[in-house]
């Protein structure tokens, strides 16, 4: 598993660039190409994650959580369950700025190695943000009669996060 | 949505903290958290240029076209109201396929093309369609092979492995957007009774 995990990049990598140079592309270009993209989209998403990081972070400093969530902690500390990790769960379907800031948080207090680092990195992988992407999808052909989309929408996120804590413990 | 959510995080912290005499921690937060936002953008930067340098180069070569293709015998059992050749499945393809590939702004246009076509066979314009929904619920359960940002985070944090985690988000992502798709398809069976 380790190697595996080790392996996929390059691998990936190496088809792709093995590929285009069989398709006559221009790779050294269009990767610069590429690149300028991701640039300007780093650009783009600059206000959104410093508003995020800025809100979460004051919010994370007041302890609010630690006192609106202490009746919850014998029930965390049975399950083993960090209490640090409730509001990047609770924030997943809404914002994946916010849930980015928080993960980045606990890789810095905890590490990225730490099982609640390694648990972070799964949740922020595993789903998109429901929310947003409803927000904007249907938004952008003015649907207003949204039926069970979210319903729907956020039972996948609330199962891909409990599959998130049960395969951390399994794996790590 | 976020509007509220962004808002009450900070109300609730500047009065939480003015309640319990704890204002000095809110206002240092408030004068460094914006030096910890630029660096977050910077730990990040690296890698997702890169990385869409490199996927500009699957998708000028074809091998996201490729790829997508892979996908639609899959996804026309996923849409069964939809004709085998409805110009929204090919987006739809190449949608998945970006996100996939951690494409996450090359997917965005073609998810915005999907629903297009699909709204216009719809009969009721303020309504969504099954079809439409299916779309939409494959899309948040974002199914990510590479989580690049997340790597280049824990790359910066020091971490031994920062791709170890790359089998379990795939897992996890699996078991979200299988979920979504069976409850989404248990929905439709009980609508049409």
């Amino acid at each position: 598993m380790n190697v595996l995990s080790k392996i996929i990049i390059p691998l990936f990598v190496f088809l792709i660039i093995i590929y285009g140079v069989k398709k006559k592309v221009n790779v050294y270009e269009t990767f610069l190409e590429g690149a300028k993209e991701g640039l300007i989209m780093v650009f783009h998403i600059t206000p959104t994650i410093i508003a995020m990081v800025f809100a979460v972070n004051i919010f994370l400093d007041s302890k609010f959580l630690e006192g609106a969530l202490g009746f919850l902690k014998p029930a965390l500390a049975f399950s083993k369950i960090p209490l640090d990790i409730i509001p990047m769960a609770l924030l997943r379907p809404i914002s994946g700025s916010a849930t980015l800031a928080i993960m980045n948080g606990i890789f810095l207090n905890f590490g990225p190695d730490s099982f609640i680092g390694r648990l972070a990195s799964t949740l922020q992988g595993c789903t998109d943000t429901t929310i947003y992407v409803l927000a904007l999808y249907f938004g952008s052909i003015k649907i207003s009669k949204t039926r069970y989309a979210l319903p729907v929408g956020l039972f996948a996120d609330l199962m891909g996060i409990i599959a998130a804590f049960i395969i951390t413990f399994i794996f790590f | 949505m976020v509007n509220i959510i962004w808002a009450s995080l900070i109300i609730i912290a500047i009065l939480y903290s003015l309640v319990n005499g704890n204002i000095e921690v809110i206002n240092n937060g408030i004068l460094t958290h914006a030096t910890s936002g630029i660096n977050l953008v910077l730990e990040m930067m690296p890698l997702i240029i890169l990385w869409t340098g490199i996927m500009k180069i699957a998708e000028a070569s074809g091998l996201l076209n490729s790829f997508a293709r892979l996908l639609n015998p899959i996804l026309r059992r996923l849409f069964p109201s939809l004709p085998k050749d409805h110009k929204a499945l090919g987006y739809i393809a190449s949608n998945i396929a970006a996100n996939m590939l951690g494409l996450g702004s090359a997917a965005t246009p073609f998810g915005l093309k999907a629903m297009q076509e699909l709204q216009k066979d719809n009969p009721k314009k303020d309504t969504a369609t099954e079809a439409m929904i299916t779309f939409l619920v494959l899309n948040t359960g974002g199914v990510t092979l590479i989580p690049t940002t997340v790597i280049a985070l824990r790359m910066m944090a020091g971490s031994r492995n920062p791709t170890e985690i790359i089998i379990t988000s795939i897992l996890a992502t699996a078991v979200s957007s299988i979920s979504g798709l069976t409850l989404d398809y248990l929905v439709r069976r009980k609508n049409k009774r």
